[in-house]
C-alpha cells in the first residue's frame, strides 16, 4: 500500500493531508506533529493574545479519525531516503512510499547577552502566547526587539492594554522589509499615535536584570526599562533533518516547480521550502503559501503533476487596521498611491519596469481581492491604467482565468 | 444552548450546539463540519467561511460591517442577499440559526 509521511503538522502539513483525501488518495497518511497539541491556527496568536484562551484548531479531532490520518505526537529524528524510512523520537521506524517535509521555521534566537533572562519572550507557539499574555497582566512597560509583523502586531496589542511600549527597529522604519516605505511610514505614524515609541536604526546591545526588573541597552546607548521583552527578529527554516538526509539546502529545502526536492519522491512545502517563483527563487512565510502549496502538491502526489504558481498574499492586523498584500514587491519598485491615505483607507501599487507587481491595501479588502485576481490573470497593468481605473474596473478587462 | 444547523450542498444537515457567542466559523471548524475553511483564523481576511443564512433567521443577526461587506463581494461561490462570513456572525442564548454551505470556498 502507498504511504505518505508528512513531517510537520502546521498549516502546510494539515492542509496537505486534507487535500490528499479530497483528491481521493486511498493510501496511508502519517502526520508527524512535534508540538504535541492538536494542530492550531497560529496567525491569531500575535494579533489577539486573548485568543490563546480559545485556540482555534486547524481541524476538529474527529477530522483525523474520519479521514484516516494517523497523527504521531513525536519528533522525526532521522530520514533514510535509500531505505525510505523515517525514525521517530521513540525509536519507531516508519516506511514510506512518498515523503513530505512540512517542517516550517523556528524563531531566530536573540543574539545578545541577557537573551536567556526570564520575561524575554519569542512569540510563535501557543505556549509562547500564553506566557506573554500572563506576563502582560502585571506589566507596565514592554520593549519590542524587531519591527516586523510579529513585533508590531504585539506592540499594538500591548499598547491597547495601556502598556508603555518601545520598539527597537534596526531598519529606517518599522516593517521596512515587509512593506513599501509609503505604507510602512503610514503605519508607523499610526503606532506612534497610539502611544508606541519607535526607535529606528537602533538594535539591542544587551539586556540586564537590575533588581528584578529588565533593562534593555540599545546599540545607541539608550536604556529602556521593561517588565517584559518580546523579540521577533525573523525565522530560520527547519532544514536540519532534510540536510541530514542529503537533500539540497539553500535558504530552505530546495524544491522544483512541482515542490519535489533534490531526491525523487521526496517533497517540501511551506515555510521550509525554497521554490522557483515567476520572479526567482523564494521562501515565503505565510498561511497562503503553506495551504496553496499543499493543495498543489496533493495533485502531484495523486498522479496529476502540477506546478505551483499562485500569487502570494499576506495579511496583518495592527490597531484594528487591516493590511493585505498581494504579490511580491521589492524596495526598488515604483510606488503609486491609490486613494487617499488620510482617510485611513488606501492601496499602494508597486510597479517594476512599468508594470504592476504587487498591491498593498490598508482597510481596503475589495482592492486586495481584485489585486489578487488581476495579478493572477497575467494582464499587464501600467501606471496610466491604474490612474484612470479602480482595481475592480481593471478586473473587468482582465481575461478570465 | 444556542444551536446552528448546517446544510451541505447535497442536503445533509448537521446540528451543532455551542457556547453562547461562538461564531459560526469556529463552531464549524471545531466540530468538523465540512465546507467551512476559515483559513485566516477568523479575521475577515480570506472569505473562506462564506455561508447563506436562512432568510427566516437573517433578521436576528447584526448588520454587515464595511470590511465584511467588501469581503462578501469576493467569495468563490456567488454572493446572495443572505450571504455572510461565518466568522462575523454568532448565535445568542436560546437562539438557533440555519445556514447553508456553498459548493466552494477556495
Amino acid at each position: 500500500m502507498e504511504r505518505i509521511i508528512i513531517i510537520g503538522a502546521g498549516h502546510a502539513g494539515v492542509q496537505l493531508a486534507d487535500s490528499l483525501r479530497e483528491q481521493q488518495f486511498a493510501g496511508a497518511i502519517d502526520l508527524i506533529d512535534d508540538e504535541g497539541t492538536l494542530p492550531y491556527q497560529r496567525p491569531p496568536l500575535s494579533k489577539d493574545l486573548v485568543s490563546c484562551d480559545a485556540v482555534l484548531p486547524l481541524r476538529a479531532p474527529e477530522f483525523y479519525v474520519r479521514q484516516a490520518i494517523t497523527v504521531h505526537s513525536m519528533t522525526a529524528v532521522a530520514v533514510d531516503t535509500a531505505a525510505r524510512t523515517v525514525t521517530l523520537s521513540n525509536g519507531k521506524l516508519l516506511d514510506y512510499t512518498k515523503l513530505v517535509f512540512a517542517t516550517g521555521a523556528r524563531n531566530r534566537d536573540l543574539p545578545c547577552p541577557g537573551a536567556e533572562l526570564d520575561a524575554v519572550y519569542p512569540l510563535r507557539t501557543l505556549a509562547d502566547a500564553k506566557a506573554v499574555r500572563e506576563k502582560l497582566k502585571n506589566a507596565q512597560r514592554a520593549v519590542v526587539i524587531g519591527a516586523g509583523f510579529i513585533g508590531m502586531e504585539f506592540a499594538a496589542v500591548a499598547a491597547a492594554q495601556g502598556i508603555g511600549v518601545s520598539v527597537l527597529s534596526t531598519g529606517p522604519r518599522p516593517l521596512n522589509r515587509a512593506l513599501s516605505s509609503t505604507t510602512a511610514d503610514w503605519l508607523a505614524a499610526e503606532h506612534r499615535a497610539h502611544g508606541v515609541d519607535v526607535h529606528n536604526e537602533e538594535g539591542v546591545a544587551r539586556i540586564e536584570n537590575v533588581a528584578g526588573a529588565l533593562q534593555v541597552h540599545s546599540t545607541r546607548g539608550r536604556i529602556l526599562d521593561a517588565d517584559l521583552v518580546l523579540y521577533g527578529i525573523g525565522v530560520l527554516p527547519n532544514t536540519e533533518l532534510a540536510a541530514g538526509a542529503g537533500l539540497r539546502i539553500q535558504d530552505g529545502i530546495v524544491v522544483d516547480a512541482t515542490l519535489q526536492t533534490s531526491h525523487a519522491g521526496v517533497y517540501a512545502l511551506g515555510d521550509c521550502a525554497n521554490y522557483p517563483s515567476t520572479t526567482g527563487r523564494c521562501r515565503l512565510e505565510s498561511v497562503q503559501n503553506a495551504t496553496d502549496q499543499a493543495r498543489t502538491l496533493a495533485r502531484t502526489l495523486t498522479d496529476m503533476p502540477t506546478e505551483y504558481g499562485q500569487v502570494p498574499w499576506f495579511w496583518s492586523t495592527q490597531n484594528k487596521i487591516k493590511v493585505q498584500i498581494a504579490g511580491l514587491g521589492a524596495p526598488q519598485d515604483t510606488q503609486l498611491v491609490l486613494g487617499e491615505p488620510s482617510t485611513g483607507k488606501f492601496s499602494l501599487a508597486l510597479l517594476r519596469e512599468g508594470l504592476l507587481v504587487a498591491v498593498e491595501s490598508v482597510n481596503r479588502p475589495a482592492d486586495h481581492q481584485a489585486a489578487r485576481k488581476l495579478l493572477a490573470s497575467g494582464m499587464p497593468i501600467t501606471a496610466e491604467m491604474l490612474e484612470c481605473n479602480t482595481l475592480k474596473e481593471l478586473l473587468t478587462l482582465a481575461p478570465a482565468r | 444552548m444556542p444551536t446552528i444547523i448546517f446544510t451541505q450542498p447535497d442536503g445533509t444537515a448537521t446540528e451543532v450546539e455551542l457556547a453562547e457567542s461562538t461564531n459560526v466559523m469556529r463552531a464549524a471548524v471545531t466540530r468538523g463540519v465540512p465546507g467551512i475553511v476559515g483559513e485566516c483564523g477568523g479575521q475577515a481576511m480570506c472569505a473562506t467561511c462564506h455561508v447563506y443564512v436562512d432568510p427566516a433567521d437573517a433578521a436576528q443577526l447584526p448588520a454587515i460591517a464595511d470590511d465584511e461587506e467588501e469581503m462578501l463581494d469576493c467569495t468563490t461561490a456567488p454572493r446572495s442577499e443572505f450571504s455572510r462570513l461565518g466568522c462575523q456572525i454568532s448565535v445568542g442564548a436560546g437562539q438557533s440559526l440555519h445556514v447553508s454551505i456553498p459548493s466552494d470556498q477556495v
